[in-house]
């Protein structure tokens, strides 16, 4: 699926896969989208973003001036956070990086 | 079963003009194990294809509303591949088991590997297999340099095949060869010429979804450890005006497991803001669990649902990622993602 514009058709974007085959068990399912909404939020609140599950089926991403969206799948989330924020979410800005290896500890 | 993946696979035959596209698909289509085999091709051109299952592409392009420019939808490509299909259910045509897209030598491949990998309803019937670019030794060279869209056919390869090495002079190849495995160092070479054997099954039918080419093609993209760059090397001078200039391949080892979920935020964000300028990225991933590594394998934007190895291919379970990239930075990309591993959970970061 394409991660720039996700709109190509919606259901099994790869980012669903689960990394370990148990993950077809739905408490695990639940449970690794649950993950990857803490690990996006990591992320995404540097930008003023919050990303929750909606449903299960959805997520919503919120901004701190109180516009929400839904999006499908977490290859969609960035064209829809800089939609909400108006600028660019570059994973290779250094300012982030920065950020990142300053404020989280390695795991 | 159309093959062990249960989907059609795809062959996208592409190279620049006069690189010997058609000469070697009718060398394929010779051969009794590819009898199963669609064609559609853009042109009929000079060089006669005399094949029960070819048809021709009109050029109608359809870019996506709010598409980007890697999903542009050839309009003309999924009409054929759907009406193959119908076809082939309703028993009208042979049952195929393989399609092979010729494309027009000035081509993008791009968007003929966006069409197959995510046009909506041929994803679930088809999926795709080794593309193919022909390079021609005599005049590869020029064309590298001076076409973009002959880089980019080179960059996208998972085989490269030169062609006219029977008339062209050793140190042409050489250099040729030394060109490509710069541009793209996990594309096997092959040489072409009218006394050489043509190999359908190294060519086509060995890729990443072949039980038994798996493991050997996550192998052989791993043979590169080390950068090979198409401006980086001191050994050679680099017009910067060369097309290929600023496209280079490296090769990322991290030793430790990488967190999944983390990775994959990562990766979304990187292709979303910088895909246009990923044309691959391949990679075998520990990602912690006690099975094999996890594949994955994309094309600018769009990447190939991730698959999982029964098995290591070797005794090193360090992660390897393979990019050809155009213009990004190299120590940008690996910090960046030495970064965002840092967002792990502490419990997935205990589990491995």
């Amino acid at each position: 699926m394409c991660s720039l514009c996700g709109v190509l058709g919606g259901e099994g974007d790869w980012t669903d896969t689960p990394a370990v085959a148990a993950s077809g068990v739905p408490a695990m399912r639940r449970a690794q989208r649950l993950q990857r909404v803490r690990v996006a939020n990591a992320v995404l609140r540097r930008f003023g973003l919050v990303l929750a599950d909606w449903e299960g089926a959805k997520y919503q991403l919120r901004s701190s001036t109180g516009r929400v969206e839904l999006i499908d799948n977490l290859a969609q989330v960035w064209q829809a956070a800089e939609r909400c924020i108006g600028r660019a979410c570059d994973p290779l800005d250094p300012a982030l990086i920065a950020d990142i290896e300053q404020n989280e500890r390695m795991s | 079963m159309p093959d062990q993946s249960g989907y059609i696979p795809v062959n996208v035959i592409t190279g620049f003009l006069g690189s010997g596209k058609t000469t070697l698909l009718q060398r394929l289509l010779a051969n009794p194990a590819l009898k199963d085999t669609a064609v559609l091709v853009n042109e009929f051109g000079e060089v006669g294809l005399d094949h029960h299952l070819l048809r021709r592409l009109d050029d109608e392009i359809v870019l996506l509303q709010s598409g980007c420019l890697c999903c542009t939808i050839r309009g003309d490509l999924s009409a054929a591949m759907n009406d193959l299909y119908a076809r082939r259910e309703r028993g009208e045509i042979a049952e195929f088991r393989r399609l092979v897209v010729e494309t027009t030598g000035l081509a993008d491949p791009v968007p003929i590997l966006s069409t197959v990998m995510a046009e909506p309803v041929l994803r679930h019937h088809f999926r795709l297999g080794n593309v193919v670019t022909t390079v021609d030794a005599i005049n590869g060279l020029t064309h590298l340099t001076a076409q973009e869209e002959s880089v980019k056919q080179a960059a996208v390869a998972d085989r490269l095949v030169i062609t006219k090495t029977d008339i062209a002079s050793a140190p042409e190849v050489a250099e040729l060869r030394d060109r490509l495995s710069r541009l793209n160092p996990a594309a096997p070479q092959l040489e072409v010429a009218p006394h050489l054997a043509v190999d359908p099954d190294l060519l086509l039918t060995r890729d990443l979804y072949d039980v038994r080419g798996k493991v050997e093609e996550v192998r052989r993209w791993l043979a590169i450890e080390t950068e090979k760059t198409a401006e980086g090397s001191h050994h050679h001078h680099v017009d910067v005006n060369r097309h290929d200039a600023r496209i280079h391949a490296f090769c990322l080892r991290f030793a430790q497991p990488l967190d999944w979920t983390a990775f994959g935020i990562w990766l979304t964000m990187l292709l979303h803001r910088h895909g246009n300028d990923v044309l691959r990225v391949k990679g075998m991933l520990n990602v912690g669990d006690t099975g094999g590594p996890v594949v994955i394998h994309g094309v600018q934007h769009l990447v190939h649902p991730p698959d999982h190895l029964p098995a290591w291919p070797d005794d090193d379970r360090s992660s390897r990622i393979v990019f050809i990239v155009r213009t990004l930075s190299r120590e940008a990309i690996e910090r960046s993602l030495a970064a965002f591993m840092r967002l792990a959970p502490p419990t997935a970061a205990a589990a491995v």
